[in-house]
């Protein structure tokens, strides 16, 4: 065993080492200090085709952007992994901006963080922030809803059933928001359409989702659309049962060459290019991002093959409408349970703040949240 | 149909499911039943099952043939359990641990290599239509069945008959039941459990390649939601016993149909709990299939775990 044991010299001379090491690490970061490096973490694997390659996809967009440096580490999981990971890219990579891009790493990892490294930026990609939070924390989103929204009306010239499915993971705010609106997209062009919702209760279950997918098209739903981390399963699964489907998160209209209509996309290139722009600048981050087609934070997927020239029009139409700040939430609209949502003509803002903690369906929503 | 449309989606649904997913539980239970018949366990067949998963997506990306992909995938199964067996051959090795590193190396491997096949989509299996006879639509869905059911299916009966009436069998039996009386007889009990091991990988990489090659149908490292730990209690749970081994994976994959299931005819409340159904009825397996005052029926006498 002796030939392990350190002697006293070679642990000087070791750490001698290492703190020259670590200094000239410090004065190249000092050299360097106009250079940005971000570094972004992803819950799963960075080509997924859904949540994690929309924001990979941004993310190679912002590796083009001089002065930029970006980092990256995929499939870690939402425990005190992620905190491991951030600090890595903070003290290792030298990183002075993060993105956690899943949303169990708020609470408390990244929060955590943000108090301890006061001079790095945190940003997370849900609308969680509140005043409470450290100032160099802060929550970007795109409100994906919107785009349901869009392919609800162009799912709703779709169907002969009347019937739309919706493969959704959990009974989240964000999710719950994303099914009212396909919805009331849908109610828009096709007042009998009905939406059935199958919660797999996880992020990520492939066999669970394609029987959520099938058992859908068994009742008779002949548009599939999902709220899942990796829609790919869902999708191949609607087109091989010869129905259509809508996307969701990035675009996997090549996995459904007949049946695929449109979809519901992120670009969080423009938030993360925003962030990028305003730190390169010196000028100081908003602490709370979010916004739809008006901002561009999201975007329709080029519709596919299933895309009637009806649905386009109605869908072109739809986005227009909300671009330009046409409400989604227009009364009257009911709860699940039968309790007034909104009264006859009146409507919510589709920013409206309260949409954000959505825990309810709308009537027309089959499915229950518990 | 009409009386109660509900019961009968549901029914039907379970009946779908479980011939849908049953199949990579059917391989795998058949393939730790017969490395445990042999006196091992090789609680490292979830790792095989992923990589077989991996491994048989992208031998069928690349050459077109799916078959072709079945085939590598049990190749590259039965090198994990060379792996395994080479590993326990040696003195003072324990089978348990052996087994939970080769799971995390395997499903690990597979993750490595597995990058590049996310993307791209291979050519999947076809399935064989029985439904013909029936104008109802769900009754079709479910009656497309997969080869590599039926080919689970007849895999069942014969190691059940061949355990039972060939030479073969009984020098596996012996070996599993007592390493010492095996060694009288002249068995090399080493080359056997060696060989029951590399048996029961090529059949878990089977079903491994069964998931990502027809349903679902695609790789993703999120693939496995446990089925190859989950075979391991079914095998306990059927008594080591081939054909139960079939009605088992049946009943876990009818289990796993139950949640979407009810959710499709508006039985939405507590989802949580019939998506937990196969998890539960594996904890109630255990539960009820253990006893303080005897050890297991039917299990093999060399079994770390019932020494």
């Amino acid at each position: 065993m002796s030939k392990f044991e350190i002697s006293r010299r070679s642990l000087l001379q070791s750490s001698a080492a290492g703190l020259t090491l670590l200094s000239s690490a410090g004065l190249s970061r000092l050299a360097h200090a106009s250079n940005l490096t971000v570094g972004i973490v992803y819950v799963g694997p960075r080509d997924d085709f859904g949540w994690n390659q929309a924001h990979a996809v941004a993310a190679s967009a912002l590796k083009e952007v001089p002065g930029v440096t970006v980092v990256e580490e995929e499939n870690v999981p939402e425990t005190i992994a992620v905190q491991k990971s951030m600090e890595s890219m903070i003290n290792l990579d030298g990183a002075n901006m993060i993105f956690a891009t899943s949303f169990g790493y708020y609470k408390p990892f990244v929060l955590d963080l943000a108090a301890k490294y006061t001079d790095v930026e945190f940003r997370h990609a849900a609308p969680l922030w509140t005043d409470a939070d450290p100032k160099n924390a802060g929550s970007y989103f795109g409100y994906l809803d919107q785009a349901h929204y869009v392919d609800g009306v162009a799912a709703g010239l779709s169907t002969t059933s009347n019937k739309l499915g919706f493969v959704a993971a959990k009974p989240i705010g964000t999710v719950l928001r994303n099914i009212n609106s396909f919805l009331l997209g849908a109610r828009k062009v096709n007042p009998d359409a009905t939406v059935q919702v199958i919660f797999t209760g996880e992020w990520s279950m492939p066999v669970r989702e394609a029987e959520a997918a099938n058992a859908l098209v068994d009742a008779g739903c002949d548009v599939l659309t999902c709220h899942v981390d990796g829609p790919k399963v869902v999708i191949e699964t609607a087109e091989s049962r010869g129905i259509k489907c809508c996307g969701h998160n990035a675009s996997q209209a090549p996995l459904a060459p007949n049946g695929f209509i449109t979809g519901a996309e992120y670009k969080w290139e423009t938030i993360y290019k925003m962030f990028a722009a305003d730190l390169g600048a010196g000028e100081p981050l908003p602490n709370f991002t979010g916004g739809g087609f008006d901002v561009d934070f999201v975007q329709s997927t080029p519709y596919g093959a299933g895309a009637t020239e009806k649905a386009i029009a109605a869908a072109d139409a739809a986005r227009a409408d909300v671009k330009a700040g046409k409400p989604i939430f227009v009364g009257p609209i009911n709860k699940q349970d039968g309790s007034p949502l909104l009264a006859a003509g009146a409507s919510f803002d589709n920013y409206e703040p309260s949409l954000d903690q959505t825990d309810y369906l709308i009537e027309g929503v089959t499915g229950s949240i518990t | 149909m009409t009386d109660d449309p509900g019961l009968m989606t549901v029914l039907l649904a379970m009946f779908a499911g479980a011939i849908r997913v049953s199949t990579p539980f059917l391989f795998v239970s058949l393939g730790e039943m017969l490395t445990e018949k042999s006196g091992r366990i090789n609680l490292g067949l979830e790792g095989t099952l992923v990589f077989g998963a991996m491994s048989g997506y992208a031998i069928s990306y690349h050459t077109g043939s799916p078959w072709l992909g079945v085939l590598v995938a049990g190749i590259c199964g039965s090198a994990f359990g060379a792996l395994h067996g080479y590993l326990c051959k040696l003195p003072r090795v324990n089978d348990i641990a052996i087994g939970i590193s080769l799971m995390l190396f395997g499903t690990g491997l597979a993750f490595f290599f597995g990058k590049a096949y996310i993307q791209p989509s291979a050519p999947r299996l076809p399935a064989i239509s029985f439904g013909a006879w029936s104008d109802h639509p769900g009754i079709r869905q479910a009656l497309e069945i997969n080869p590599l059911f039926l080919l689970g299916l007849a895999l069942a009966v014969f190691l059940w008959w061949a355990l039972k009436n060939t030479r073969y069998g009984l020098i596996i039996r012996t070996t599993g039941d007592s390493a010492p009386a095996a060694l009288a007889l002249g068995v090399n009990v080493n080359k056997v459990r060696l060989l029951s091991t590399m048996a029961g990988g090529f059949f878990a990489g089977i079903g491994g390649s069964f998931l990502s090659l027809y349903y679902p149908g695609s790789w993703t490292e999120g693939l496995s939601s446990g089925q190859g730990l989950m075979a391991v209690a079914l095998v306990i749970f059927a008594r080591w016993n081939p054909l139960a081994c079939f009605w088992a994976a049946l009943l876990f994959g009818a289990a796993g149909a139950l949640g979407p299931a009810l959710q499709s005819i508006g039985i939405s409340r507590g989802y949580h709990f019939f998506n937990a159904a196969p998890y539960i009825l594996t904890l109630l397996i255990m539960i009820v299939s253990t006893s303080p005052r005897r050890s297991l029926k039917g299990a093999p006498g060399e079994l770390s775990i019932t020494k």
